[in-house]
């Protein structure tokens, strides 16, 4: 087992109070003050959120956005400068390797994020299938990320001052755009995207700054109660508005159709990408099963892992489930076959079959968009 | 801190003997590992708990853990605060963050802590 790394945040972590844990090889924040506290200033106003954990691949060349729209299933041959796009990378079968984020920082300049666990897996299959001139850097260690996310996120950027020079831009930027500018005289991509199904941000700069801009934005954001957010938060926010994470709704075993993210496999671009054969004929033979969203009525909470059942029948597994801090009930998420969904479905916790109530999703209302 | 009048478990729970009677709580290092908590599930009045056995469940936003008695015995109450602000059991576990009143029958455990053999489990003696 390789050393647990480091973000360039971790030490600031420690210093003030966090609990840490190891999540993906990286000692990361699981909590400050407390999961349901954090999660509610997201919801309420701004909180700050250290992702550093992420992996950043650079590709540069005149073939990188073709290699690219081979390789994922939604098109990146129309993503247009200072745009970002939500993506699955498949493998032959359909099964998903990872999703990921693109930007496209210049016609022959993109930037990949991908998920901390998966880091080696995407930078390996990039590289395999790498085009000849295009060149593949990667920036994970080099790169710090700090998400702010929360009603008040614009506000708080309108008043850092390395921003200052930018309030119209920062005004004028639109959910899955990006800037690629100049703070203070450090390289920064900021995009107008996250992870808790509020507005937000998320900022990408060079490791070396990573604590002094932390720190900035704590100060720049005093005013609307600004606090660092943990991991533990991260996930219960992110699980209410159901965005898949690898691990959990998404893996390899199963195609973006059977993992919530299927809008993001576009059949028709004129590409024939890694996958699209598999996904097209899961398309014309039917989709079994799905990721569907359930509550549970009493005191339990589905972990993930538990079974369902329909009859005597086990017909699917919860992905994720927690207690929603929102809702103040237990949510959770199962891949479920979808011929069963009209019939009375139970839980499996702890020994005990429990009755379930499938419900729409996103479980709490998107705003990203306010 | 921590109070004295109280015996302590290795599963950090307290248990308040009263005559005949007891109160059964987690204790404050419990609470804090725990993070918030959500539900509690307990037993009601009239369960037979026995020493080591799991009696109830404690779901937080992350995790669920099993409350082990400490003794052996009959249940008298279910603390009612819980079942509306199980955050109780974060703010005051010594108090009203209680689990559970029990008639006690047999000898209580001699595994049982002090306050400061307890502390010095957790290390903070």
């Amino acid at each position: 087992m390789t050393q647990t790394r480091r973000t360039p945040l971790s030490d600031w972590h420690e210093a003030h109070g966090a609990r840490m844990v190891d999540f993906a090889g990286y000692l990361m924040p699981l909590q400050y003050e407390g999961v349901m506290g954090e999660h509610r200033r997201v919801r309420r106003s701004v909180g700050l959120f250290d992702i550093s954990h992420m992996a950043e691949f650079h590709l540069r060349g005149g073939q990188a956005r073709a290699m690219l729209d081979r390789l994922v299933t939604n098109n990146v041959g129309r993503l247009a400068e200072g745009r970002v796009l939500y993506t699955a990378m498949c493998r032959e079968d359909g099964g998903v390797l990872d999703d990921l984020l693109v930007y496209c920082l210049a016609s022959d300049h993109f930037l990949v994020v991908a998920n901390a666990a998966n880091r080696e897996k995407v930078f390996r299959w990039l590289d395999d299938h790498r085009d000849g001139d295009v060149e593949l850097e990667d920036a994970s260690d080099a790169t710090a990320l700090i998400a702010i996310q929360g009603p008040d996120s614009l506000k708080l950027l309108q008043q850092w001052p390395r921003a200052r020079h930018l309030a119209d831009e920062l005004t004028a930027l639109e959910y899955y755009h990006s800037l690629d500018i100049e703070l203070g005289g450090v390289p920064c991509v900021l995009s107008r995207t996250g992870y808790t199904g509020e507005k937000g941000y998320e900022l990408y700069l060079p490791a070396d700054e990573a604590v002094a801009v932390w720190e900035e934005l704590l100060e720049a954001g005093a005013v609307f109660d600004v606090a660092p957010v943990g991991l533990g938060a991260r996930d219960t926010l992110r699980l209410e508005v159901c965005y898949s994470l690898y691990g959990h709704e998404l893996d390899e075993e199963h195609t973006p159709w059977e993992s919530n993210i299927g809008w993001v496999v576009r059949l028709k671009k004129p590409v024939d990408f890694i996958g699209k054969q598999a996904l097209s004929q899961q398309k014309s033979e039917g989709v079994r099963s799905g990721i569907h969203g359930f509550q549970l009525e009493g005191k339990a909470i589905a972990r993930a892992g538990a079974t369902i059942h329909a009859g005597g029948r086990e017909v699917g597994r919860v992905t994720s489930g927690t207690f929603s801090p929102t809702l103040e009930r237990a949510i959770f998420l199962a891949r479920v076959e979808n011929s069963v969904l009209d019939e009375a479905l139970e839980v499996e916790i702890r020994g005990k079959r429990i009755a379930v109530r499938q419900v729409e999703i996103p479980f709490v209302p998107v705003r990203v968009k306010d | 801190m921590r109070p004295t009048d109280v015996q302590y478990t290795r599963e950090h729970e307290w248990i308040r003997m009263e005559g005949d009677e007891a109160v059964i709580g987690v204790t404050d290092y419990a609470a804090a590992e725990l993070g918030d908590v959500v539900f509690v599930e307990l037993p009601e009045p009239g369960t037979k708990i026995s020493t080591g056995q799991s009696f109830g469940s404690i779901e937080t936003v992350k995790a669920v853990e099993d409350l082990y008695a400490p003794v052996d015995g009959i249940v008298l109450e279910a603390n009612p605060l819980l079942d509306g602000t199980p955050e109780k059991v974060n703010e005051d576990p010594f108090g009203d963050g209680w689990l559970i009143r029990i008639e006690v029958s047999g000898t209580a455990d001699s595994e049982l802590l002090s306050e400061q053999e307890y502390s010095a489990e957790v290390g903070e003696a």
